[in-house]
């Protein structure tokens, strides 16, 4: 990559101590695959470039080839700490684009998934986070969890980590007793892991006063550079597409958790946001497990999105024919002939879909919004002046997923 | 932990219709059009930069949140080549606004946001890299996602899903020179 | 009671290499996507690949002897893996985990390298979009396996292996196409020009 960037570095002879260093593209703290180069005055951080795109693998191209139902099995692909986040996302956007109402057991159903996923989305970023700074233990708790959560999934879905769970207009299957049990137990467990992390954590004094201070995103900063999620939510803008633009069966569940915030901005608010949110997650799942209401998960099947019900498809020639329908590449769904964005608050941020739609079954163009992209975009303002130690620290407290990062 | 439970959905919105006459007011020819909840302003690029910066400064439609394009080449009646697409919010009230403009080779430029908003740097070059459209006044206009020897533009309808070939074009490390 | 250690043994050089090689695999997590996080679970404590002896993670290449490419290999991304490859001292093994780094998995896109097989040496590849971490471990042990059975002193057996053992690269690319990446041998540390 030439650099350009870098001679625009204040340069001149007293400046020659300057050096450079090349961090990653396969470096572990770097988790996946990005690179940074940073330009260093002795162990300061003068500057820092990012170069992304080392997993760019065209995810978007292959939205414009594979139809609404296939191609979920690619954004999960995309996310590979909290993947039924984005299957539920890129659907949300679909329904939102042919106007589909979803029944209320699939959205109860759909709702305890995106908190899950929440969960071991904040559970990995904070265990990452903590690894990174020397903790090994407090990663040990969090991926014991994650192990419980990766069994419900293969519970409702058979694939333990892809699920590719969700539906045009439903889900794949309807859950089990097993799954309500499961999910039952979770709840009840989990605030000891929880509490364990954050005995762990929170006022370990290693961990403390490297993140504290550390990477310090200031509010205006943070509206500028299109921050959302918990890193925004860190530096106090106070938004939540949970609360403000209720999808799902967010609506009805209003009550029952806080949005929370905090106003430092730091590595270590970020780290305490993304705590205290997996508890208000967990009482979301409490409040809907019980109150999971019973009927269908797939929408009526005369709205000619669904797939009728197997044995339907083998006795009847009318549902026989809207398979037929639904799988034909030529036939499949009529969307209106527009574009529209749509955004769910992904465990991330806001994770967007802007599809175009050409009144066919495939998106014509299917854009995902990416919070880690967009979060990434921060660091060079972040890691300014800080010391090169605090790079792993910065870089945890953001949660950059490559594969979302890249697409 | 400060955390706090406003019920935000009860709030004043400033209804879409009056940013959008004194919109029409400043700007002739302004179109606009509604999908859903997306509300759309159409302009042409020679506006574009003033149409952000008024409702940027004017009506607080402080974060960009998204940015992409489209190549409307195979589009069913498409008469422009290429639509970018710019969505903003105003982070206190939650309301949300696209604009969108479009544009024609050759002349493929638009003016750059990211003297309005530092978040639009790198969400141009992912359109510079992916539609070859440039952006006059971005600090640092290069690719992004694909190596910077690439040529195209991936996400062109005239480029091949499966590329040209470039995926297969590296020296093969075989056992015995390892 | 005291071990009785005897003064001496007599034992081929070969398969008292092999059993040491067999056993302390050093792996070098080349992790690039969803599959590194299921190489991450397989490490954490469920599944705990220690069992195996295999769980001395490196990330320096220098110190390892079993590369894991786990997930999809890009093209911005190959001669990285190229080099990192060259840079593992002999004998060596790679195991390509997942249909991504197999095959390009559901990834036929321009950008995805279609198996890593294509340009590095590999010697186990493990099925599945992830592979569950329990198979992970099971192609650590036929790897295990397969130094037993076919690893010598002196390394004689990568010898035989001189001709490239994947698929080629498509015959068809056309000659005027003006193509990407990169050389591992000529990619420098900061830029390419
Ligand atoms: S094989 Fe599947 S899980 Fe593994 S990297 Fe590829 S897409 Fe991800």
């Amino acid at each position: 990559m030439p650099l350009e960037a870098l001679d625009t570095l204040p340069d001149g002879p007293e400046k020659d101590y300057l050096w450079t260093l090349n961090f990653g593209p396969q470096h572990p703290a770097t988790h996946t695959t990005l690179r940074l180069i940073l330009t260093l005055d002795g162990e300061t951080v003068v500057k820092a470039v990012p170069d992304i795109g080392f997993l760019h693998s065209g995810f978007e191209k292959l939205g414009e080839d594979l139809d609404f139902n296939q191609y979920v099995t690619i954004v999960d692909r995309m996310n590979y700490i909290s993947p039924i986040a984005n299957e539920i996302a890129w659907h949300h956007v679909v329904e939102k684009l042919m106007g589909i109402d979803l029944t209320p057991r699939c959205k109860y159903i759909r709702t305890i998934l995106a908190e899950l996923a929440r969960i071991s989305d904040h559970l990995l970023c904070t265990g990452a986070q903590a690894l990174d700074l020397g903790a090994f233990t407090a990663f040990l708790y969090g991926f014991q969890q994650r192990e419980v959560i990766y069994d419900i999934y293969e519970t409702i879905s058979g694939q333990r980590f892809h699920p590719s769970y969700t539906r045009v207009g439903g889900l794949l299957y309807d859950v089990t007793e097993e799954f309500v049990r499961k999910v039952r137990s979770f709840v009840q467990e989990f605030p000891a892991t929880h509490a364990d992390m954050c005995r762990l954590l929170n006022r370990n004094r290693i961990f403390v006063e490297r993140t504290q201070g550390i990477g310090v995103l200031s509010k205006e900063l943070a509206i500028n550079l299109s921050c959302t999620g918990p890193i925004a939510r860190a530096s106090g803008v106070v938004r939540d597409l949970r609360k403000d633009e209720p999808y799902l069966a967010y609506g009805e569940l209003q009550n029952t958790f806080k949005v929370i915030c905090a106003t430092d901005g730091d590595s270590y608010t970020r780290y305490l946001v993304r705590m205290e949110e997996m508890l208000e997650s967990l009482k979301i799942i409490a409040a809907a497990i019980e109150n999971l209401p019973a009927g269908a998960v797939n929408v009526d099947v005369d709205s000619k999105v669904v797939f009728p019900a197997q044995t339907s498809v083998y006795r009847t020639i009318e549902s026989m024919i809207q398979h037929f329908e639904l799988v034909m590449p030529n036939r499949q769904w009529t969307p209106p002939l527009d574009e529209v964005y749509g955004a769910i608050e992904s465990p991330n941020g806001e994770l967007g879909f802007y599809i175009v739609s050409d009144g066919t079954g495939v998106a014509y163009r299917a854009r995902t919004r990416p919070p880690s992209y967009i979060h990434f975009a921060t660091f060079p303002y972040l890691i300014e002046g800080h010391q090169l130690s605090d790079v792993v620290a910065v870089l945890g407290s953001l949660n950059i997923i490559a594969a979302e990062l890249d697409r | 932990m400060p955390a706090r439970n406003v019920d935000r959905t009860k709030r004043i919105i400033m209804p879409f219709d009056t940013i959008i006459t004194a919109l029409k007011g400043r700007f002739a020819d302004l179109a606009t059009s509604e999908f859903r909840d997306n509300r759309r302003v159409v302009v042409a690029p020679a506006q574009l930069f003033d149409v952000l910066k008024s409702l940027q400064e004017e009506h607080g439609f402080d974060l960009l949140f998204e940015m992409t394009a489209a190549d409307y080449l195979k589009y069913p009646n498409a008469v422009d080549r290429f639509g970018v697409v710019y969505g903003l919010l105003n982070t206190v009230t939650g309301e949300r606004v696209f604009v969108k403009t479009v544009l024609n080779e050759p002349d493929l430029t638009l003016p750059s946001a990211f003297s309005l908003w530092k978040g639009a740097d790198w969400l141009e070059r992912e359109i510079y890299d992916m539609y070859g459209i440039l952006f006059d006044g971005h600090p640092d206009l290069r690719r992004i996602l694909m190596p910077e020897a690439f040529a195209g533009h991936p996400l062109r309808k005239d480029y091949p899903l499966r590329g040209r070939g470039e995926r297969h074009n590296f020296p093969v490390i075989t056992r015995a020179n390892s | 009671m005291a071990l009785a250690i005897p003064d001496f043994m007599l034992a081929k050089l070969d398969p008292l290499a092999n059993w040491v090689r067999a056993n302390s695999l050093w792996p070098m997590p080349f992790a690039t996507a969803c599959c590194g996080i299921e190489l991450m679970a397989t490490g954490a404590s469920k599944h705990d690949i220690a069992r195996f002896g295999a769980e001395v993670m490196r990330f320096s290449p220098r110190q390892c002897d079993l590369m894991i490419v786990a997930g999809r290999v890009v093209m911005k991304m190959l001669p990285v893996l190229q080099r990192i490859w060259m840079q593992m001292p002999e004998p060596k093994w790679c195991i390509s985990m997942g249909a991504c780094a197999s095959s390009g998995g559901v990834f036929d896109t321009y950008a995805v390298v279609q198996g890593v097989d294509r340009f590095i040496p590999v010697d186990m590849y493990v099925p599945g979009c992830p592979p569950r971490p329990e198979q992970l471990i099971q192609s650590i042990l036929d790897l295990q396996d397969k130094i037993r059975a076919s690893g010598t002193l002196q390394g004689t057996e990568f010898e035989q292996r001189i001709e490239h053992q994947g698929p080629l690269p498509n015959a068809d690319v056309p000659a005027d196409v003006v193509t990407a990446p990169g050389d591992y041998k000529k990619s420098r540390r900061v830029s390419l020009n």
